[in-house]
């Protein structure tokens, strides 16, 4: 069975926002309906967004670490949004596991946002419909588009390739190595949600240098500071004195 | 949780309405059993089965107002193999009915009555545990997923509808005031030992989720910088209420007075004297439902959702 | 559950329908390419061009907003003038026809041209099309022209390119592809955005270390695998204690610096002569260019013989005191490297940096190793410019990145030379793993390019003489009069700043207001925010901009600001002329300006539009087009005065520099039938060949010319072949800079020529130092510390582009107001808790904005955003934006000028060498702000009303989607 998710690398992401305002560009004027922006213009603008990408700060000074984190649905695969939901407008489909809204069925209740742990549905607050990251569903298996277009519009956007697209449970997919290779892990494992999107943790290069490495037999000193013969023509011994 | 006046409104009312139809079935019941006797029974039962259709009424259209899109309402009882709210959907309006068939049935004198009573109060306990259920089954609102918050819903319905009995009574059955008074004594004592119990749980529960394990990050000093946005989002408004923690505390001690303290104190006056007027019976229950408004903010407000951990501060 | 429906709903679009157009992005000045997709002739979405070279398909955030741009609320629509007799500032403008904005320019500029060029002033802000501009300035015969690179990054451009030929950015860059040690000094998140992203992602997944010098920790720092955290303006301290350190442990690349610098060459070290600092010359040798003479000395340490430099099979000793024939003392100049050095320990520069001294030793090791120990060889062979031909091209893998954490500072000159040195030292110019030139550079040391050199350059009805701006290579390049005044407005090129090759932009309204050193008559700002986060001391600038003379007259008299949105700047204008935005005109990022080029080559780009300008915008270079013509500037007509160029786009495609010379705007497809590149008689069909190649053009260079540019034979005998170049001389590195002694000789009366005035003496023999020194920054020095002892700085963030995305409803929902970042235990010396109102006060001025702890910043520097805060009701945002009332700017708390000196001169606060605006110099202090105090930031200024043509319906909500006015019932 396939489980599509996307695995973020916090260990690249850089906090650019990309992902974003693609999102929101990709989506607004696309089938999942336009997300509507209150006081565009004025005091606290406000709007539907699928993705944000937020900024922790871990540890002291100096040693902080400064931590971008983006988050949009994770596509649970025991979503616990899913079966609250008293319409059947929250579901998870089938096929490769995406957890989608269908609006034409949402009465706007809100009740699946409460049983989302993680914050990332948005109720829109003009079509008053629940909203969320859809993986791009009419992107991702759109024959419409060329091939190399079918990936999430997020995806795409990530300058810094921090987001990794694919099937979870194919256990040679690109996200599925690098999940297992690096340290992949899923957001609030306590509760049981098992989120499908994954992070992979920083990882630090540190200096690598031995005391040794430092001089070494050919060192240019020892070309620069073997002094040529005559430097001033200044009078030596030989010149002043005689035995 | 930010509280939603219309939800608010939706469980009190309702939870009052059941609780009145329960006192009155067990006042049927006992009649039957001869335990007592009704004088005004038509006027009693239909007036109280009216009242109780009201409040479910209001309920129902309050919990209209939560909703994007009530046109589409009908929708909500698809699910009812597995969305508790998709049950209470399906529930209420069965309830409705049957408070109607049951009122009818009294009016009309029918002997079914009783039976009519019996599967409504099945119903009616049904919706007691969909609506509790509702917030129960959210595991990680850790504040309501307890087996309390469902008895809560049930004794607090039970009580405040026991108090609207008592005062329905003093109109038409004067003599059961009385019983009506001490069974309202009874269920308000264990609704307050119920929800103290439950302030007590809340208080000592530790959060299952932290930031650490929100981000898992594993560092003991984490710090949100920013949200990603400045000017609020659903996440900000939903799921906070923006008020201080001494507004909270000042809520909960209302609640806790006009619900529980003031009710039980004012009944026990009422059992203590021989007559009593109709309008001290409505005060009291005004009380009592004024209290149980607060008691339902609070509900709300004291749960922390573990998507709080994510938008903290903005910058 | 339900299955069926839902699919329908999710895949309702036909994407199939959409149609796509490339051009280039320009939500900012890095210049992606993007695809834009239509539906219907609307917009439906942008996203980043896979083809493209720069980008390679992805995109930032303010490139996936351009859908916003377009919608927003504050673009101009038709040519305003001021209401007579209104105040400049209060937004009283009635529309005009562009006839009338046209004939209102056109006389009163040929008016100016024909009496006094000079009095018409043009300044550009962040625009890339400075070739257009510059052509215009010159043509129209004013030296008063620069862009915003005075006050951006020159210290970074003029430090770099007057030591190795290039620079960072547009000109060059670290090449992580192949670096195994990453160090990037003050930059903050978004310089060279996205294809610095893409290239530190990749480098960080190699598993090299990548390690930030910067006092704040976020945007690319966050990634780091180490964060130095530095006191603002010392890193000169540390570079220098670096180098120290590299040379003192022998890690320096000995054969590298030895070839390809003037590390070898002999210093004229002979006290008391005039040639004092001066390479020595052998005046029996043939200079070869006399422009740049190759007639120089090495001592050979093989023969122990003085030898002409290069001398095949000779060696120069890099150290050691030697003798010319006649007696001179002469020293190589990596000698007084050495001597300079000394005083710069680890442990001083500790003091100084706020670093602990054991980082930098292991810091310069850590270069110094991996330089010395992880080379790469490619199996590229080349040949030097001494015909010695290289099997191989080596690299020492180190590179690094800075910007204008070392720019911004008034000592960033000296700075940035000391980093061009170090880079130089550890052999990584223009090597693999290291710094990479980018055509057109690198550039002879300096460019050829020279400014005007006198009052006599500046003609009535004359085309310029010299170049607006350009290099000066000996203090007789400088533009100064007989007395030694400034030719310029912003006295760019004057003693005062003689090396100011981008102009001072944040002088001259200053300087024009006060008529110092001459009044002018028309200013015309194209595309900057003067008015605001473009000024250093925003309160005054806003004041003189609408200050009048006794009699009445604005003391600047006519101000006229091309703009694309109400900014800060429209509501001081006399005349506003509406610019199109990005996605409605033709554009060029031209060879001859900053082109877009790759380490393997050549690129320019084009622009080309995907919609109609709105309302009765008009691009700026038609505009420019129309005036060259009607002022009959000779580029611009035929030599009987007819106009040449029907507009723009023809303009680009025919305009060549000379006649016949083969060298246009693009350089992509010339020749009749588009089959030359770089070079060619110009082709009808270009815009179309451009089009069809996604709006760029790519050149690559044979691997054998993609390294060693400096010195790399082939490379150059290319450049000049397509006219890139003028010789095929080599570019030594300048360890040494005999340029700067010039100016010290001069200084102290020791050449002929163009002398300073005796003020100025002192300043330019002290700033003027061949070699690297430290100082601290002039406003330090002049600042009492014990009062004001913070240093605060801004950082640009990555979702927003300077002033220019307030009225993007996109982008400000993620930056709608500003906090100042304050390391707690700072703020909380001072009872300032998290979230709090506080002031922040320099000398100049003072702010008051909001308090957020940070962690990630070191606790002796305070830092905001970067242009967010704004005026109450600019960009057309409503009157409790949050831009206005919570958001704060922090240039009220900067000078655009020093206190005066011992002899009340007033200098610009900048770098004495350059002229580049000391932003990141101020002191400052902070403390709570008063309960009793308004909850709103401070200064405010009065709301400004939108201005007529703007959109005036405040929507309570909008919700876009493309092709469609009302949000659709289904989706
Ligand atoms: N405190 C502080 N101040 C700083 C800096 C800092 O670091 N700290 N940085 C400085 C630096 S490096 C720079 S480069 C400057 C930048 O300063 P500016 O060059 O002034 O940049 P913007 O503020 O973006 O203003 C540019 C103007 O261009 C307009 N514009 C946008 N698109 C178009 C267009 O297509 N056509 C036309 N005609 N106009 C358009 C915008 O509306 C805006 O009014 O700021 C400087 N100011
Ligand atoms: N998104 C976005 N991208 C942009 C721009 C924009 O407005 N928005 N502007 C463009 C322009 S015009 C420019 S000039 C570039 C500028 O790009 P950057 O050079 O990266 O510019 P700043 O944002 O000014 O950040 C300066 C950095 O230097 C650090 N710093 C300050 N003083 C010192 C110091 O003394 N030493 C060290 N080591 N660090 C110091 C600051 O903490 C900050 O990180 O960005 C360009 N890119
Ligand atoms: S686009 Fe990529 S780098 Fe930028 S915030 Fe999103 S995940 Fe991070
Ligand atoms: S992240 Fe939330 S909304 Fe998404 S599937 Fe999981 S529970 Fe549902
Ligand atoms: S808001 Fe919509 S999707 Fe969510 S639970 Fe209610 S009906 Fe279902
Ligand atoms: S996958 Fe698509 S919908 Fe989800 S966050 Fe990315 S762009 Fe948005
Ligand atoms: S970095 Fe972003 S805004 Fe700048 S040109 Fe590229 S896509 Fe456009
Ligand atoms: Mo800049």
């Amino acid at each position: 069975m396939t489980q599509l998710a996307l695995v973020i690398d916090l260990n690249v992401c850089v906090g650019c926002q990309a992902c974003v305002t693609s999102c929101k560009s990709w989506n607004t004027s696309g089938s999942a309906g336009y997300l509507a922006d209150e006081r565009p213009y004025d005091e606290n603008p406000t709007g539907t967004f699928f993705n944000r990408v937020q900024t922790f700060e871990v540890g002291e000074f100096p040693t902080t670490e400064t931590i971008h984190f983006p988050k949009s649905c994770l596509h649970c695969e025991e979503p616990p949004c899913v079966p609250v939901c008293p319409t059947g407008a929250s579901y998870k489909r089938k096929s490769d596991g995406i957890v989608l809204v269908d609006y034409d069925k949402c009465i706007g209740c809100g009740y699946c946002a409460w049983a989302c742990p993680y914050g990332v549905r948005e109720l829109d607050e003009k079509r008053q419909e629940m909203t969320k990251c859809t993986l791009c569903a009419d992107r991702i298996d759109n024959p419409a588009l060329p091939i190399a277009d079918r990936q999430p519009a997020c995806v795409m956007a990530c300058p810094t390739s921090a987001r990794l697209f694919g099937d979870i449970h194919d256990p040679d997919s690109t996200v599925s190595v690098a999940i297992r290779e690096r340290g992949g892990y899923a957001l609030m494992p306590e509760w049981g949600t098992k989120p499908s999107n994954h992070y992979l943790p920083r990882r630090r290069t540190e200096p690598n240098l031995r005391e040794d490495q430092i001089m070494r037999v050919d060192n240019p000193i020892r070309i620069d500071e073997r002094l040529p013969k005559s430097s001033i023509p200044s009078p030596s011994l030989d010149d002043t004195v005689s035995w | 949780m930010n509280p939603a006046a219309s939800v608010i409104f939706l469980t009190t009312l309702i939870g009052a309405g059941q609780g009145l139809f329960l006192a009155l079935y067990v006042v049927e019941l006992a009649s039957r059993l001869q335990l007592i006797r009704i004088e005004n029974s038509v006027a009693l039962f239909v007036s109280g089965s009216l009242i109780a259709l009201l409040l479910s009424g209001l309920g129902l259209i309050a919990s209209f107002f939560h909703l994007g899109h009530p046109e589409r309402a009908w929708r909500a009882a698809a699910m009812w193999r597995t969305s508790w709210l998709s049950r209470e959907v399906i529930v209420l309006p069965i309830f409705m009915a049957l408070l109607i068939v049951y009122g009818y049935a009294h009016f009309a004198q029918w002997d079914m009555s009783l039976a009519v009573g019996a599967v409504t109060a099945v119903v009616c306990v049904a919706l007691f545990i969909c609506t509790g259920m509702i917030y129960a089954c959210i595991r990680f609102l850790q504040e309501w997923a307890s087996p309390l918050t469902l008895m809560n819903y049930f004794l607090l319905g039970c009580a405040s509808g026991c108090s609207l009995a008592t005062a329905v009574a003093a109109f038409v059955e004067p003599d059961l005031t009385r019983t009506f008074a001490a069974a309202a004594i009874l269920l308000t004592a264990s609704a307050l030992a119920v929800r103290s119990a439950s302030l007590v749980r809340n208080k000592r529960l530790k959060p299952k989720s932290s930031l650490q394990t929100a981000l898992g990050i594993h560092h003991p000093r984490i710090v949100q910088k920013s949200q990603g946005f400045m000017g609020g989002s659903f996440n900000t408004r939903e799921f906070f209420h923006g008020k201080t923690p001494h507004i909270l505390r000042s809520v909960k001690w209302f609640f806790l007075v006009f619900t529980f303290i003031l009710p039980l104190l004012l009944l026990l006056l009422v059992l203590g004297r021989s007559t009593v007027s109709a309008a001290l019976f409505c005060t009291i229950f005004v009380i009592q439902y004024a209290g149980l408004l607060a008691e339902r903010w609070f509900f709300f407000a004291q749960a922390n959702h573990p998507q709080n951990l994510y938008y903290k501060t903005i910058s | 559950m339900s299955e069926s429906s839902p699919e329908s709903n999710i895949l309702s679009e036909n994407i199939a329908g959409l149609e796509i157009k490339t051009t280039t992005c320009y939500m900012c000045a890095c210049r992606c390419g993007i695809r834009v997709h239509l539906r219907d002739g609307n917009i439906r979405y942008i996203d980043g061009n896979p083809e493209h070279p720069l980008n390679k398909g992805v995109i930032c955030a303010k490139g996936a907003s351009g859908i916003m741009k377009q919608q927003s609320p504050a673009r101009l629509t038709v040519p305003l003038l001021r209401r007579a007799g209104s105040d400049r500032g209060k937004s009283e403008f009635d529309e005009i026809s562009w006839e009338q904005a046209y004939s209102l320019l056109e006389t009163r500029l040929a008016g100016i041209r024909a009496t006094d060029p000079k009095k018409f002033a043009l300044f550009t802000g962040r625009d890339q099309m400075q070739a257009l501009t510059g052509l215009f300035a010159k043509q129209f015969g004013t030296p008063n022209y620069a862009a915003h690179g005075g006050f951006c990054s020159v210290n970074m451009a003029a430090g770099m390119i007057y030591t190795i030929g290039g620079s960072f950015w547009e000109f060059g860059g670290p090449d992580l592809d192949h670096a195994k040690l990453f160090v990037m000094i003050g930059t903050a998140e978004d310089h060279h955005s996205n294809p610095l992203k893409i290239a530190i992602s990749k480098f960080k997944r190699n598993g090299a270390r990548f390690i930030s010098i910067n006092p704040v920790r976020t945007g690319y720092s966050a990634v780091a695998d180490e964060w130095i955290p530095i006191k603002p303006g010392t890193d000169g301290a540390l570079l220098l204690a670096l180098i120290n350190e590299i040379i003192e442990k022998g890690l320096y690349d000995r054969e590298f610096l030895a070839r390809y610098s003037n590390a070898g060459q002999l210093v004229n070290q002979q006290d008391g002569d005039d040639d004092f600092g001066m390479f020595a010359m052998d005046p029996e040798s043939d200079p070869i260019n006399p422009d740049y003479p190759h007639n120089k000395f090495w001592w050979d340490r093989l023969s122990d013989k003085i030898v002409p430099t290069h001398t095949p099979g000779a060696d120069p000793c890099l150290r050691g005191e030697f003798a010319l024939a006649d007696g001179t003392v002469v020293k190589p100049a990596f000698q007084l490297l050495i001597d300079r050095v000394k005083q710069y320990t680890p442990e001083w520069a500790s003091e100084i940096t706020g670093i602990p001294a054991e980082t930098i030793y292991r810091l310069a090791h850590e270069m110094g190793v991996t330089a010395r120990d992880h080379k790469i060889q490619l199996p590229i062979s080349w040949t030097d410019s001494w015909g010695k031909e290289h099997t191989s091209v080596t690299g020492n893998p180190v590179a690094f990145h800075a910007m204008r954490g070392l720019a911004a500072h008034s000592n960033g000159f000296q700075t940035v030379r000391a980093l061009a040195i170090l880079m130089s030292l550890l052999g990584t110019i223009d090597r693999p793993g290291g710094f990479r030139h980018k055509a057109p550079f690198p550039r002879a040391i300096p460019p050829i390019a020279k400014p005007p050199r006198g009052p006599q350059d500046v003609k009535p009805n004359s085309v310029l003489e010299g170049m607006p701006l350009g290099f000066p290579a000996d203090p007789n390049d400088l533009a100064v009069d007989a007395d030694g005044k400034p030719v310029r407005i912003d006295k760019a090129f004057s003693w005062e700043h003689p090396l100011s090759v981008h102009g001072l932009m944040h002088n001259v309204i200053t300087n024009a207001w006060r008529g110092d050193p001459y009044k002018i008559d028309t200013l015309l700002i194209f595309m900057a925010n003067m008015a605001w986060n473009s000024s250093m001391n925003t309160g005054e600038v806003r004041k003189m901009l609408n200050d009048r003379s006794e009699d009445g007259e604005f003391k600047i008299p006519f101000l006229v600001v091309c703009d694309a949105f109400q900014s800060e700047m429209t509501a001081f204008a006399d005349l506003i002329l509406p610019d199109t935005t990005y996605l409605e005109r033709h554009d060029v990022m031209s060879i001859l300006d900053r082109p877009i080029s790759e380490f393997d080559g050549p690129v320019d780009a084009v622009r080309i539009p995907v919609v109609a300008p709105l309302g009765e915008c008009r691009p700026f270079q038609e505009v420019i087009i129309e005036l060259g013509g009607r002022l009959k500037l000779p580029a611009f007509v035929h030599p009987d005065g007819s106009r040449k160029f029907k507009n723009y786009p023809d303009f680009v495609v025919n305009y060549e520099t000379a006649p016949g010379s083969g060298i246009g705007f693009l350089a992509g497809w010339r020749g009749k039938d588009g089959d030359k590149s770089i070079c060619g008689e110009p082709n009808p069909k270009q815009w179309e060949m451009y089009a069809k190649n996604n709006c760029f053009f790519h050149h690559e260079l044979p691997a054998s010319y993609q390294y060693m540019r400096n010195w790399n034979k082939g490379y150059m005998d290319w450049s000049k072949s397509v006219r890139m170049r003028r010789d095929a001389d080599p570019i030594l590195i300048h360890i040494y800079s005999e340029v700067l002694q010039k100016f010290r000789l001069a200084a102290q009366g020791k050449r002929p020529g163009k002398q300073p005035p005796d003020h100025l003496r002192k300043r330019i023999e002290t700033h003027f130092d061949p070699l690297p020194f430290y100082f601290e920054p002039l406003e330090g020095q002049a600042s009492d510390t014990t009062k004001f002892p913070l240093n605060a700085v801004t950082q640009r963030p990555m979702a927003m582009y300077h002033s220019w995305d307030s009225q993007n409803a996109w982008l400000r929902q993620i930056h709608t107001h500003n906090y100042l970042y304050v390391n707690p235990l700072v703020a909380q010396a001072q009872g300032i808790a998290d979230g709090d109102w506080m002031w922040v006060e320099s000398v100049w001025g003072k702010v008051r904005c909001m308090c957020r702890f940070s962690e990630a910043v070191e606790p002796g520097t305070v830092w905001t955003w970067n242009a967010i805060g704004k005026a109450a009701g600019a960009w057309n945002l409503g009157p409790n934006a949050n831009e206005s009332r919570k958001g704060f700017l922090l240039n009220h708390l900067l000078s655009e000028e020093l206190p005066p000196d011992e002899g009340g001169h007033v200098y610009s606060n900048s770098d004495p060498v350059t002229g580049q605006a000391g932003w990141y110099d101020v002191k400052v202090r902070i403390y709570k702000a008063g309960p009793e105090e308004p909850k709103e930031t401070s200064p405010q200024f009065s709301l400004v009303a939108p201005l007529p043509g703007t959109k005036t319906l405040r929507r309570v909500w909008q919700a876009y989607v493309a092709g469609r006015d009302v949000p659709p019932k289904k989706y």
